[in-house]
């Protein structure tokens, strides 16, 4: 009896988001047909969907989900070569640590976006300015999620480590890091999003090539369909970034007590 | 004896070091011929000179106002919305594939819908900070209340403890930690879209004033509104922290007799 019920009760669950995809849908649909919505500013979405399938076919869009990328890929690269080396160095001892803390705390909220008129000026309005930028922003997220974690490392495992006659590059690769890998994944994670942000923002605001120029020059050459289909591709580059970096973790940290059945965080 | 001389140590190198960065800065850049690196003694005075009290009226204020605007209706809507996901399952599945995507487009990719739709003035920009900053705090509050102890919830079931008390009394109170940490996010965030919003489309606010110079290539008043940003950065984060900090200090001091 309780069974069934909660098999009657699964199936509208399951369809429920689904649903209301569909019905906001169709509510940008009708809504600007019937009037309701300004229809020179809200295209009906199946325009806009058709648009976003034409554009599938054509390489100028093709290049500029390219570029996007190649700024994302870059910034997010070059921030984390820099930034877990140098928070493995700086987590590692205490001292070094209590004496970068201040000038980390003072760097870190200043906002990145306050460096654009620099990163034109040292690197002019190309793919340079748009990885410089990413590449700051992505730094402060790995470099604390860094430092987090080497110093979130159970010290008696250190403690046993040294006592079996580790040596210090074996601990770092054999303790420290296993350890301190969980924060950095989501530090990845995070610093993902911050690139795909920075980058395009550079290319609104600088006007490097991709998708956020593209997105520009749509709206300011009245092509209100092909907007919306950018943002929404802009939008699914987002999320589908995303799921891959939550996928590798899942794969990364197999072992970790979060990712298993009933771990503690999801 | 040594470790507590070792913890003064620290303690001063703390406080030494960023001071000590600044000296370097000063003394790599003075006497610099570098058109794009002025002296940092060129850029403190340029600092004084524009910033102080001339810009404030017509530029600070107007930046800070819209920044406030944005991010009051941002904690408003964020932890109103959050409180009704975080109660309701259902609602939550409805709405899950909605917000996700919406949190995933990269905000500046907005910027010129907002134009298309409310034009450049003052409310393109508020709507675009709110717009920005209400996914952190709405996703915060929505893990907040979906992790308040099911004994605590089971709890106020049985007592039939009403749901006007629940939300004030239980729910927000034991969502407020991870409600902070949401706000916290939401503020560098709102920080930086008023920025971005006066560099796309504005006649005043330090995002516009800051890219106009460098077309100018006034690059002293560049720096001076750079070192600005980062002093409004760094002064709100604290300010954040001293109003955290004490708002939960309740929570703090419960979990610390909790571990003791």
């Amino acid at each position: 009896m309780a069974a069934s019920r909660s098999a009657r009760r699964r199936i509208p669950d399951a369809a429920l988001p689904w649903l209301c995809v569909a019905a906001v849908l169709v509510l940008f649909e009708l809504l600007p047909r019937m009037g309701f919505l300004p229809r020179e500013h809200f295209p009906p979405i199946s325009e806009t969907i058709k648009t976003l399938f034409d554009q599938l076919g054509e390489s100028s869009f093709w290049e500029a989900v390219w570029n996007t990328l190649q700024g994302w890929a870059l910034g997010l690269g070059i921030a984390a070569a820099l930034a877990i080396p140098i928070g493995i160095v700086i987590g590692s001892s205490s001292l070094l640590y209590r004496a970068m803390r201040g000038l980390i705390e003072f760097l870190r909220p200043i906002p990145s976006v306050a460096l654009i008129p620099l990163a034109i000026l040292i690197y002019g309005t190309g793919l340079q300015s748009k990885v410089f930028l990413a590449a700051f922003a992505s730094f402060w997220q790995l470099l604390v999620a860094t430092l987090y974690g080497v110093q979130d490392v159970d010290p008696v495992a250190t403690d046993t480590a040294r006592s079996f006659g580790f040596s210090r590059p074996q601990r770092l690769f054999r303790v420290t890091l296993p350890s301190a890998v969980p924060y950095i994944a989501t530090g990845f994670r995070i610093a993902s999003a911050v690139s795909l942000i920075l980058t395009v923002t550079a290319e609104l605001v600088i006007g490097s090539a991709g998708l956020g120029r593209a997105i520009n020059v749509a709206r300011s050459g009245g092509n209100e369909e092909l907007m919306y289909a950018l943002i929404i591709v802009t939008g699914i580059l987002g999320v589908l970034l995303n799921l891959i970096f939550v996928q590798a973790e899942r794969r990364v940290l197999r072992w970790h007590p979060s990712q298993r059945p009933g771990g503690a965080a999801a | 004896m040594s470790a507590r001389r070792e913890r003064l140590l620290a303690t001063l190198l703390e406080v030494t070091v960023p001071i000590l960065a600044l000296v370097a800065w000063g003394v790599a850049s003075s006497g610099s011929e570098t058109y794009y690196f002025p002296p940092l003694t060129d850029i403190l005075e340029t600092f004084a000179d524009t910033w102080l009290f001339e810009r404030v009226g017509s530029d600070v204020v107007p930046s800070l106002l819209r920044m406030g605007a944005g991010y009051t209706i941002a904690v408003v809507l964020g932890i109103a919305l959050g409180l009704l996901l975080g109660m309701s399952r259902t609602a939550r599945r409805a709405a899950a594939p909605i917000v996700e995507f919406l949190r995933a487009i990269p905000p500046p990719a907005l910027l010129p819908f907002a134009i298309l739709v409310i034009g450049v003035g003052n409310s393109m920009k508020v709507f675009i900070i709110a717009f920005v900053c209400v996914w952190p705090i709405l996703l915060n509050t929505i893990g907040g209340v979906t992790g308040v102890d099911p004994t605590l919830r089971d709890t106020t079931r049985v007592y039939g403890i009403d749901t006007r008390d629940r939300v004030w009394r239980v729910m927000l109170p034991a969502a407020s930690p991870q409600i902070f940490a949401g706000m916290r996010t939401s503020l560098s965030l709102a920080l930086i879209m008023m920025v971005i919003s006066e560099m796309v489309a504005s006649t005043n606010g330090i995002g516009y004033l800051v890219l106009e110079w460098q077309r100018t290539f006034r690059i002293p008043e560049m720096w001076s509104g750079i070192l600005l940003l980062g002093i409004l950065g760094y002064a709100l984060n604290g300010i954040f922290v001293l109003i955290e900090r004490r708002l939960l200090r309740w929570h703090r001091g419960a979990r610390a007799s909790a571990l003791s």
